[in-house]
C-alpha cells in the first residue's frame, strides 16, 4: 500500500469513528435521561420504558456502528491499497 | 533513554543473567513476559476466508458451515420439543412453547392483532437464526476446530453475505405483503400523504436493506473485535465483562430485526382509515 494512502485510510477510520460516536452519544444520553425521569414520575411504568429504551439505544448505536463500518473497510478492506 | 531502553530490552532477554545474579528472580519473571510474547494466546485476523469453488462460484465456507449448525441446532430442538406433546409441558416442550410465546407477542406487537399470524413464521424465523447465530458465535469455542485457509469458524452472522440476505428477505417479504394485501393499489403509498415524498420514499426501499444488513454485520463483527483486540491485550479476565456486554448486545440486535422487519411489513399492508 502506498503510504499516503495508507496515512490516509488510517485518519480516516478514525475519524470515521469518532466523529461517528458525537451524534449518538448525545442522543443516547438524551434518551436515557428522558427514560429515568419517566421512571421517577411513573414508576410502574418502568418495564415498558426500559424495553422500548433498550430498542432505541440500540437504533442510535447503529449509527456509530456504520461509522465503524467505513473504518473497518479503509483499515482491513481498503479499495485503494 | 535510549541507552537504558536497549538495556531493558536486553534485560528482558535474559543476556544478562550471568552478571546480575542477585537480580536473577526479577530477570526470569521478566523473561516469563516475554515467552507470553513468543506464544501469542490470541491473534487477530479479519478478511481470511475458507473458499468452496463451486463453478464460477466462491462460497465463504467458513459462513456456510456455521450456518448449517446453527440451522441444524434449530430443527433439532424443534423436533425434540414437538415429537412427544403433552398437555403439561416439561423439559424442553417449555421452552419452546415460552420462545414461541415471546414471539407472539412480538409479531402482534408490530403488526396488530388481526394480521399477525401469517407472518409469524417469517419473523419467528428470523429472529431465531440471527439470535442463534449471534449467541453461537460468542458461546462456542470455535477456535478448536481447524478449517483451511487461515479462516476462522465464527458467528454466521459476522459475515456481510448472510446478514444482506437477510435483509433482501425482508424487503421481498415486504413487497410481497403489500402487493398482496392492495394489489396494485400498493404503490399508492408512495405518493400518498403528498407526492412530494415520491423520491424519498423510494429512496427508502434501498435504505432500508441496508442500514438492516449494515447494523446485525458492524454490531457483530464490533463485539467480535473488540474482545479480540482485548485478549491480545489482557488475555485474562479483563474481557469477560465486554463478553458479557456482546451477548447483551446481539440478543438486542436479534430483536431490532426481528421487530424492524416487523414494522416494515406492517408499515406496507396498514391501510389508511383503520387503526389497529
Amino acid at each position: 500500500m502506498d503510504s499516503t494512502v495508507a496515512a490516509a485510510s488510517v485518519i480516516a477510520a478514525a475519524l470515521a469513528v469518532g466523529l461517528g460516536a458525537i451524534g449518538p452519544g448525545i442522543g443516547q444520553g438524551n434518551a436515557s435521561g428522558q427514560a429515568v425521569s419517566g421512571i421517577a414520575r411513573q414508576p410502574e411504568a418502568e418495564g415498558k420504558i426500559r424495553g422500548t429504551l433498550l430498542l432505541t439505544l440500540a437504533f442510535m448505536e447503529s449509527l456509530t456502528i456504520y461509522g465503524l463500518v467505513i473504518a473497518l473497510v479503509l483499515l482491513f478492506a481498503n479499495p485503494f491499497a | 533513554m535510549q541507552g537504558s531502553l536497549s538495556w531493558l530490552l536486553r534485560f528482558v532477554e535474559g543476556q544478562q543473567l550471568s552478571s546480575l545474579p542477585r537480580q536473577s528472580h526479577r530477570i526470569t519473571m521478566l523473561a516469563g513476559l516475554s515467552v507470553l510474547n513468543l506464544f501469542p494466546l490470541a491473534a487477530l485476523e479479519v478478511g481470511q476466508q475458507w473458499y468452496w469453488e463451486i463453478g464460477n462460484l466462491k462460497l465463504h465456507g467458513q459462513t456456510f458451515a456455521t450456518s448449517w449448525f446453527v440451522i441444524l441446532l434449530l430443527v433439532i430442538a424443534s423436533l425434540a420439543a414437538t415429537r412427544n406433546v403433552q398437555r403439561v409441558p416439561s423439559g424442553i416442550q417449555n421452552l419452546m412453547e415460552y420462545v414461541l410465546e415471546f414471539l407472539r407477542d412480538l409479531a402482534r406487537n408490530q403488526l396488530g392483532e388481526k394480521e399477525y399470524r401469517p407472518w409469524l413464521p417469517f419473523i419467528g424465523t428470523l429472529f431465531l437464526f440471527i439470535f442463534v447465530s449471534n449467541w453461537s458465535g460468542a458461546l462456542l469455542p470455535w477456535k478448536l476446530i481447524h478449517i483451511p485457509d487461515g479462516a476462522e469458524l465464527a458467528a454466521p452472522t459476522n459475515d456481510i453475505n448472510t446478514t444482506v440476505a437477510l435483509a433482501l428477505l425482508t424487503s421481498l417479504a415486504y413487497f410481497y405483503a403489500g402487493l398482496r394485501k392492495k394489489g396494485l393499489g400498493y404503490f399508492a403509498n408512495y405518493v400518498q400523504p403528498i407526492p412530494v415524498l415520491l423520491p424519498i420514499k423510494i429512496l427508502e426501499d434501498f435504505t432500508k436493506p441496508l442500514s438492516l444488513s449494515f447494523r446485525l454485520f458492524g454490531n457483530i463483527l464490533a463485539d467480535e473485535l473488540v474482545v479480540a483486540v482485548l485478549v491480545l491485550l489482557v488475555p485474562l479476565l479483563v474481557p469477560l465483562p465486554l463478553m458479557a456486554l456482546g451477548l447483551f448486545t446481539s440478543a438486542i440486535q436479534a430483536l431490532v430485526f426481528a421487530t424492524l422487519a416487523g414494522a416494515y411489513i406492517h408499515e406496507a399492508i396498514e391501510s389508511e382509515g383503520e387503526e389497529h
